[in-house]
């Protein structure tokens, strides 16, 4: 009897969708989609959530392996931080974030008084802001393949003679690449979708900081037939990329 | 290269205190139920843990001297061999093998030379290009060895490498094993870990009984599991061994000959050991002769009576040919219809189908 | 099975966009005498004003309760549009008024009952000394402004063309209190906001206010609206805020009269 709450819970998922290409005006969305403001922003998410993507694996990775893996008293405490971005409604993620590296934040008072580097209101704030939305995804999914698989394999190559940055390499890295793969495609999702850390941390200007989900709501304002289209683009991508990437990192092949 | 092992370590109501030494060339085979700090042994071997007090030596190299772990896991020069292969499941059979030459320094072509020469050792060498999961569990602890043969290890330590094989697939293993750990010229020290006393008869040189992180008893192979001193040895691993030549269908000794089921790696013509447990063993008063299956029948002495749990242990003196020192599991019922005592002739008989035949080393 | 998706879809649009507000879905506009609930759709922009209103009106109406929901004006359009239940609409200007009255959803003619205009918000003490609209021109200003798509945002560029003033803003946000927010927070040098929002934000941040902000004066319309489950209440609410002690309560937090 469970394909009456699957069922359910794929209406929940579907439904919406379903209403939002109910009500797409399609004779109109050749035209909706190729205004520079969208592609503007179609290309600006796509090369953001890609680079939050890759942040996201270089120190993400290290991190889930730390957690997993060490003993100590103090990573369960640590554990839970990873988690905040989690449960931080997106807002309070990109007010936080301000507060580190806003003009007035501490890092970013440093980093303005000696490089002249402001963040805030630029391309680079987006990325700062996906990376840290993303994160806890593949960390979470890391860290749980990681003790799935304990540390037995590690044991074995460190006992033929592998350093253990071989060790890392060579069998913890290849060992998690499925988990690593579907990590980084719900990371990159969510990157893509994200949205309010993005405004409050970034703001929001053509071409530089707003981003496809960001544009959606901008048009809402005015036309919601235009983002109504740009959330269908929205999906469209979403749906690819899951669609692409997901097999292949299920197969777990180097 | 000498082992040298002294290690003190408590982990909560759990303590280990054990010291042995294992000379070049030689397997001890350290036995003892589960629970019984057999792992915590290897781990402190293998520089996993470090005990609370203690030295482990291998030739010259002093690997641990506690507090500190002197030599990290990867520099010790030490193979494992689990229970479970734990191949890679990412790296081919051969690029396995080929990992400890690889991690050593050697170039991707000479690790995976190496790589097929240990495979052919272990018989595997047509096993090269598939991945682990293609393997039946057999074959991926014939690569395991391959693959810890490969790193060259001064010290082999095997965690229970046939507990998790099917009755098939482990007299095989065994053979296998028994052929590379006694491989003439080796130098290597070889630690084995089992519950299963007839790996360390087909595999070790010495035994050291292991008792909740105690060590009971340590001797030669043959003389512990033949005449164990200790109740807790005789119960783990007390059990009858006769030594002489294979034959077809059993051995032949100097007291004549014993049917059994020879191993599959016993050669006829080669030193060879029939092993039964003292409770396959049945016993008649003198002169009288049993009926039924084929049979191994000896006339005996009895040389003491001892109580063994739920049953009572006799133990032979003298007698015809193979019946010295034998032991035999018997209710006191019996011992009281029988009047045995001490100096009682009696007929001991043992089923053919309960007596195995194994390969013998050593003197 | 279209009703069922539209009523899913606004669902999900209400409780999305009210977010921590008090909602205004469960038992909708209904109820007998004594336990009447009065669903009021306002402006962001009013909160303050019609917190008070809603304390008055209530404390006049026994065993009525008003419930606001506070959010930006096209939302709140798009929330009536789709059938969420309402019985006022006060609007922050009059294009999404007119979406409501396109849609056929407003009761009578909407009627202008406030009016506000731009100031430029700056941090207090005003550190880069900024006097007039031209000033935020200048290069090294990190200046925000709101979307064009909404009414802070149109009206900066009304003035915009009446001044010849070209801004090259940081980021165009998505309401003016985002952009009130960047400048209390010191992010922003300057901020093209409304006067009741420098109100409302206290001491947080200074008000410039400049002449040519006469070009662009908002004006906020109120309406009853024509699926009101409590016509009567929202009509005497309506008067509220049209009668005296309503456009008191309004220029107390810096609104204009119409």
């Amino acid at each position: 009897m469970l394909w009456i709450p699957a069922g359910l819970a794929l209406a929940l998922v579907v439904l919406p969708v379903v209403g939002l290409l109910a009500r797409t005006d399609y004779a109109r969305l050749p035209e909706l989609l190729t205004s520079s403001a969208s592609l503007n922003a179609l290309q600006l998410s796509l090369v953001t959530a890609v680079l939050s993507t890759v942040f996201c694996v270089l120190l993400g990775v290290p991190l889930a392996v730390v957690l997993a893996r060490s003993r100590s008293r103090g990573v369960r405490v640590l554990r839970a931080v990873v988690l905040l971005p989690l449960v931080l409604p997106p807002v309070v993620g990109g007010l936080a974030l301000l507060f580190l590296l806003g003009r007035n934040g501490f890092l970013g008072y440093l980093l303005d008084v000696t490089a002249g580097i402001r963040i805030p209101f630029t391309t680079a704030a987006v990325v700062i802001a996906q990376t840290f939305v993303a994160m806890p995804f593949l960390v979470v999914s890391l860290e749980g393949a990681l003790r799935g698989a304990g540390d037995r394999y590690e044991l074995v190559a460190s006992t033929l003679g592998a350093r253990p940055w071989t060790v890392f390499r060579r069998v913890t890295v290849p060992l998690l690449l499925p988990a690593l793969g579907s990590g980084a495609v719900l990371s990159f999702a969510r990157a893509l979708g994200e949205f309010g850390a993005t405004i409050t941390f970034a703001g929001s200007l053509e071409g530089v900081t707003r981003t496809l989900p960001l544009e959606v709501y901008n048009q809402a304002e005015a036309d919601v037939d235009s983002a109504v289209a740009l959330a269908l683009l929205l999906i469209v991508v979403a749906v690819l990329v899951i669609a692409v990437a997901r097999p292949r990192a299920v197969e777990g092949r180097p | 290269m000498t082992l040298h092992a002294e290690l003190e370590l408590t982990r909560g109501s759990f303590s280990l205190s054990a010291e042995f030494d294992v000379p070049p060339g030689t397997v001890l085979a350290v036995l003892g139920p589960n629970g019984s700090g057999k792992s915590t042994l290897l781990g402190c071997l293998a520089g996993l843990f470090v005990p609370d007090d203690g030295v482990v030596t291998l030739g010259e190299r002093t690997l641990t001297r506690t507090p500190r772990l002197l030599v990290q896991p990867h520099d010790r020069g030490v193979g494992l061999l689990a229970q479970d292969a734990l191949l890679f499941p990412h790296l081919s059979v051969v690029d396995n093998v080929a990992f400890a030459p690889r991690s050593r320094g050697a170039s991707r072509v000479a690790s995976r030379e190496a790589a097929r020469h240990w495979l052919s050792e272990v018989d595997a060498a047509e096993l090269a290009d598939r991945k682990p999961a293609q393997l039946s569990g057999g074959q991926a602890q014939r690569v395991a060895i391959a693959r810890a043969l490969a790193g060259e290890p001064d010290l082999l330590l095997l965690d229970e490498p046939l507990a998790a094989l099917d009755v098939d697939a482990a007299p095989a293993i065994r053979g296998l094993l028994r052929r590379v750990l006694r491989a003439a010229g080796n130098q290597r020290a070889t630690v084995l870990v089992t519950h299963d006393p007839l790996d360390a008869l087909a595999l070790a040189d010495h035994v050291l009984v292991l008792s909740r992180g105690r060590v009971v008893e340590r001797g030669l192979t043959r003389d512990v599991l033949s005449a164990p001193r200790t109740p807790f040895t005789a119960r783990i691993a007390g059990l009858n061994l006769v030594v002489g030549v294979a034959e077809e269908q059993g051995l032949r000794t100097a007291g004549g000959f014993i049917s059994g089921i020879p191993a599959p790696d016993v050669a006829a013509g080669e030193p060879a050991v029939a092993v039964f447990s003292p409770g396959s063993v049945a016993v008649y008063p003198e002169g009288e002769h049993s009926a039924g299956s084929p049979r191994n029948t000896v006339a005996a002495v009895v040389g003491a009576l001892e109580p063994h749990g739920a049953v009572v242990r006799l133990r032979t003196v003298d007698g015809d040919g193979w019946a010295e020192g034998l032991a035999a599991d018997l209710t006191p019922a019996a011992v009281a219809e029988l009047a045995l005592e001490p100096g009682t002739p009696v007929r001991l008989a043992v089923k053919a189908a309960a007596v195995a035949i194994h390969p013998a080393f050593g003197p | 099975m279209r009703l069922v998706l539209a009523g899913v879809l606004s669902v999900v649009l209400v409780v999305s966009a009210c977010g921590g507000s008090d909602g205004s879905s469960d038992e909708g506009s209904g109820g007998g005498d004594g336990n009447r609930t009065l669903n009021v759709f306002a402006a962001a922009s009013l909160t303050e004003a019609f917190g008070e209103l809603e304390k008055q009106f209530e404390a006049e109406h026994d065993g009525v309760d008003v419930r606001l929901n506070l959010a930006g004006s096209s939302q709140l359009a798009s929330q009536i549009n789709e059938g969420a239940p309402a019985d006022v609409f006060a609007s922050a200007n009059e294009k999404n008024m007119d979406k409501v009255v396109e849609a056929g959803g407003v009761e009578g003619q909407p009627e202008t009952f406030a009016t506000n205009k731009l100031t430029i918000a700056v941090p207090p003490g005003n550190p880069k000394g900024i006097t007039s609209f031209a000033d935020l021109a200048g290069d090294d200003l990190t200046v925000v402004v709101c979307a064009s798509q909404v009414p802070c945002g149109s009206a900066t560029e009304e003035v915009e063309q009446a001044t010849g003033v070209t801004l090259s803003p940081a980021s165009e946000e998505q309401d003016v209190k985002a952009v009130l927010t960047k400048v209390e927070l010191g992010e922003a040098d300057a901020g093209l906001v409304y006067v009741t929002d420098v109100t409302s934000a206290g001491d947080k941040v200074e008000s410039v206010e400049f002449p040519e902000a006469e070009q662009a004066i908002n004006d906020y319309p109120i309406a009853v609206l024509a699926e009101a489950g409590q016509s009567e209440l929202a009509q005497q609410f309506y008067d509220l805020v049209l009668g005296r002690s309503g456009q008191e309560e309004l220029s107390k937090v810096g609104f204009g009269t119409p």
